[in-house]
């Protein structure tokens, strides 16, 4: 196994353990942070802080590693706001919050043998294989 | 508590973006990441490897510390919402992970923007369904 697959598969790992620590594997605590006019939940909120305080601070350190060239190595931002954002973000938002499901909990969720999980990551795949047919967006994951 | 494991988990899934971001030189967006390891030769090997990773890790968890995944979302239901995610984030370009997590994080105006839309298609979905299909008073 090369070193990229297995920095990937340990990321995989670490990243599956964080959603499962924090409860986001749970799709009652994702529901419930939904439910603004209902019961709030707020733990989402704390995840996601989290998250993005830790990764955006070693984004900045990586940033100025070797003097600030590490700064290529990173993804580049992106300020495109089109049509397929709104609308696709608007599609994936209405089954979020039909089903407390996204794609890592969701994934993550089929280690448990959670039979809601299978059914729900099955449907996953038809609905990106569907996507094909129509215009996507360039993915701005795939970067730099 | 659940705040404080809120932050926690966080924070570590905040180390493995940047972990397979260093490994790979790519966003860890798990529906990006999903729909490449569908249909893209090129880099396949990784992508399937931190797919693993990712099952792998609820694999552990059900066995030290079976965690709670209860749902009582009626079949259909998931489906309609599988293919609606699956279709909505490739459409979008990112899910809660690739556009909520890593392009927050690096300040991208598109991830914001999507990020704020779908939390608030998903809060619309939810106050819809909680008002028409659930009686006032269900947990």
């Amino acid at each position: 196994m090369s070193r990229r697959t297995l920095g990937a598969l340990f990321a995989g790992a670490l990243f599956g353990i964080g959603l499962v620590v924090s409860g986001m594997t749970d799709p009652r605590n994702v529901i419930g942070f939904l439910d603004v006019a209902g019961r709030w939940n707020p733990r989402l909120a704390a995840v996601m802080a989290g998250a993005v305080g830790v990764h955006a601070a070693l984004l900045g350190l990586l940033a100025r590693a070797g003097g600030g060239r590490g700064a290529r190595l990173l993804p580049r931002r992106d300020n495109r706001i089109d049509r397929s954002l709104i609308v696709g973000s608007a599609i994936f938002g209405v089954g979020w919050g039909l089903s407390g499901y996204c794609p890592g909990p969701a994934i993550a969720s089929l280690g448990f043998g959670a039979r809601s999980a299978y059914v729900f990551v099955a449907a996953m795949i038809v609905g990106i294989l569907a996507s094909a047919l129509v215009p996507r967006r360039r993915s701005g994951c795939e970067a730099p | 508590m659940s705040m404080l494991s809120g932050l926690l988990g966080g924070a570590l899934i905040g180390l493995a973006a940047t972990v397979y971001l260093l490994a790979t030189g790519r966003v860890a967006g798990v529906s990006g990441i999903l729909a490449g390891a569908l249909g893209e030769r090129a880099a396949r090997g990784e992508r399937i490897a931190f797919l693993a990773g990712l099952v792998g890790a609820g694999l552990i968890a059900a066995v030290v510390a079976s965690p709670a995944a209860a749902t009582s979302t009626p079949t259909p239901v998931l489906i309609v919402a599988g293919v609606l995610v699956g279709f909505g984030t490739r459409v979008g370009g990112g899910c809660t992970s690739g556009h909520g997590v890593c392009g927050i994080s690096r300040l991208s105006r598109a991830s914001l923007v999507a990020t704020a839309v779908f939390i608030a298609t998903g809060a619309a979905t939810v106050a819809v369904a909680n008002h028409f299909f659930f009686a006032a008073g269900t947990p």
